[in-house]
């Protein structure tokens, strides 16, 4: 059930605020998205990890990815106890999560925008 | 009604592209300004150069962190209140708490809800308004000061010239006075009279402020102008009162003693309007008599009801008269008790060294009060010998070229006229017309009063001069003398003055006659000349001061000659 996955209430209050630039906004989160899962893969320490686990669920919740939020907030809790023991398993989980979130932003992007091909970088 | 929402300019500083793109928006939606930036450096940059009025920060941003930016935006913001709304997902109290001491105004938290930012932006715009309008209320408040300040300077300069004309600065007084008593309506004055005696006057406006010191100028006027023209102290205080209550609005009167010191008859005059007890200290017995009020404020009754009658009092060389405002028996403590007359007194009877009773008071007020009050006044005159009394001399403004040289005048004055008027001004006045009498101004206005006051109370009142031989005599006359005038009905003082050159000087001669009894001309000259003198007429002194001074027609007839030489 993609419910559990996002929250349309707040990608329909996303719409209503952005207007045209609606899509514009799931693009730039996507790849700021990849870039936070890029440093929580290579972290070096618990304080980086925490770092990023946190602003990492700050742009999730704000993007309505309920379940991506949840997990990023273990993490930061793991982080944050020093208890790195279920890191690596959580790395993985929020891998998965966004593999599965990445396509349902992409089809959002087409449905309010089916005109652009291509969505410019913010 | 609620004023119309201002645009304003905001910082977003947050690293999330994604969320700092979400949060302009939203921002921009709400009709303001955004300005961005990815980190706290860049913030604290962007608020240097635009100045936005409020922040949106991240807490946790790389390069800068949002504490470290919000502190940096707080100090370039020095006074002014720029709010801080942190953006966190933090939950932590102790996170929470670091955004406070940052300088954080507020949190938001993500994910961002539109209603509740627009009221937090809201009730921070109101905020920064608030404190603005403080600052700017302040700094009004301050100049206003600073303008009251430099008003006072310049009113207290020029006043300064005005009181300070006199002779506060005489070896016999001593004063003190905080620097900006005119503006508590205090005020202490002194003159010489052309005779050499000394006119005091400590006065205390109501009220505080300029509306207390603008009544000062007026009665230092009328106290410097009429003392140098010879007046006594009823004229100047029927002058004053009058003169105030013409200027003053209702409220507004003034409390005053006015002293006369006579170096020459060893005595003072005392008037007292709603003053505090002034203090007559006796040296010789030790005694204090209290000089207490008896009259009403100058300003407060009409000319016609005022009362301008003086008590005359014996003074000896060395005895002095104390004078204090109500800023020293008012003096309260912490529990709302007056200092009071009876403290002042343990004050005087514990003090042995005279020249530190002022500081002794003062003392007495700190230890009572706890700290120093700016509104008490104290001036002490003592009396001295009359050589050692030394009036500045006169200034004319006068060419000197019309000079009358060859001319008599005589008057006679009458009864009602002897009851309410003083002509020994316009004598003088008349007389130091003639150049050559300017430099015996104080001896001939000394021997114009004695033989004046002669003809008028032993003359025409038919007082007995023996009286004044003790201290309760004295006062026995001073109230026959006040009796006997106001029942005057007939009577004369005749005057005649006669100015005639002599080569390259002149000549006056003054007569003075009166329709008294008389009095045993040979008795009186033999005896001996003494200096301190209470009674006897006065004969000593005149015909110390003058030439050639005769009596005739049993006593009711005198005469004196003035001379000088060709001016150089």
């Amino acid at each position: 059930m993609a419910d559990t996955h996002l929250d349309r209430d707040v990608l329909s209050a996303l719409q209503e605020v952005m207007g045209d630039e609606y899509s514009t906004l799931l693009d730039t989160f996507l790849d700021d998205a990849e870039e936070r899962l890029r440093i929580l893969r290579k972290a070096e320490d618990a304080a980086q990890l925490m770092n990023a686990a946190h602003s990492f669920k700050g742009s999730s919740s704000n993007m309505g990815a309920i379940r991506l939020a949840e997990l990023c907030h273990e993490l930061e809790q793991c982080a944050k106890n020093k208890n790195l023991s279920g890191v690596e398993k959580l790395v993985g989980e929020i891998d998965g999560e966004f593999a599965l979130v990445r396509p349902l932003y992409e089809a959002e992007c087409r449905r309010s925008s089916p005109t652009k091909a291509i969505v410019p970088r913010f | 009604m609620q004023p119309p929402l201002e645009s304003l300019t905001i910082l977003i500083a947050e690293d999330s592209a994604a969320d700092r793109m979400l949060l302009s928006s939203i921002v921009r939606r709400q009709g303001h300004e955004v300005l961005t930036a990815a980190n706290g450096a860049e913030a604290v940059e962007a608020f240097r150069q635009q100045r936005p009025q409020l922040v949106l920060m991240d807490a946790m941003m790389p390069v800068m962190d949002g504490f470290e930016a919000a502190q940096q935006i707080k100090a370039l913001a020095g006074e002014t209140l720029v709010p801080i709304i942190f953006l966190t997902s933090l939950t932590e109290s102790e996170a929470l708490a670091r955004c406070l001491e940052a300088g954080g105004d507020d949190f938001l938290a993500k994910p961002y809800n539109q209603v509740i930012l627009a009221a937090k932006i809201k009730a921070m715009d109101r905020l920064r308004r608030l404190q603005a309008t403080v600052l700017q209320q302040r700094d009004q408040i301050a100049r206003h000061h600073h303008y009251l300040l430099n008003e006072q300077r310049v009113a207290k300069a020029v006043f300064d010239k005005v009181a300070h004309s006199g002779c506060l600065s005489a070896p016999n007084i001593r004063y003190l006075q905080s620097p900006y008593a005119l503006f508590n309506g205090d005020l202490l004055l002194a003159a010489f009279t052309p005779a050499g005696d000394m006119h005091v006057l400590l006065g205390d406006f109501t009220g505080h402020g300029l509306p207390a010191a603008v009544g000062a100028m007026p009665l230092a006027e009328v106290f410097y102008g009429m003392t140098a023209k010879g007046y006594g102290l009823s004229e100047i205080l029927r002058e004053m009162n009058a003169k105030l209550k013409r200027i003053l609005p209702v409220d507004m009167f003034c409390c005053a003693t006015l002293l006369c010191l006579s170096f020459q008859r060893s005595s003072v005059e005392v008037w007292n309007g709603g003053m505090p007890d002034g203090y007559l200290h006796s040296v010789a017995s030790g005694e204090r008599t209290p000089l207490k009020a008896q009259h009403l404020p100058l300003g407060v009754l009409s000319p016609q009801t005022f009362d301008d009658r003086t008590d005359v009092l014996p003074m000896a060389v060395g005895d002095r008269v104390f004078l204090l405002s109500d800023g020293v028996i008012d003096t309260c403590d912490a529990n709302e008790q007056l200092f009071g007359v009876e403290r002042l007194q343990r004050v005087f009877a514990a003090n042995r060294q005279p020249d530190a009773l002022f500081a002794e008071i003062e003392q007495a007020l700190r230890d009572f009060r706890g700290e120093a009050r700016d509104d008490v006044s104290m001036v002490e005159v003592s009396l001295l010998e009359a050589t050692q009394v030394s009036p500045p001399a006169l200034v004319y403004s006068d060419s000197g070229q019309c000079c009358p040289l060859d001319w008599s005048v005589s008057f006679e004055f009458r009864a009602a006229t002897l009851k309410r008027f003083n002509p020994l001004p316009y004598l003088l006045q008349l007389l130091l017309e003639v150049h050559g009498l300017r430099a015996q101004s104080g001896a001939l206005y000394t021997v114009l009063a004695e033989l004046y006051s002669n003809a008028l109370e032993h003359g025409v009142l038919g007082l007995d001069s023996s009286l004044k031989r003790d201290a309760s005599g004295f006062t026995r006359y001073y109230q026959q003398r006040s009796t006997r005038l106001d029942e005057l009905q007939d009577g004369f003082i005749r005057v005649n003055l006669q100015v005639t050159p002599k080569g390259e000087g002149g000549c006056l001669t003054v007569r003075v006659e009166d329709s008294g009894k008389g009095f045993d001309v040979e008795r009186v000259m033999q005896r001996p000349a003494d200096g301190v003198r209470l009674s006897g007429r006065g004969v000593g002194l005149i015909r110390q001061l003058s030439r050639n001074a005769s009596w005739s027609d049993d006593g009711r007839s005198a005469r004196v000659e003035f001379f000088w030489e060709a001016l150089a």
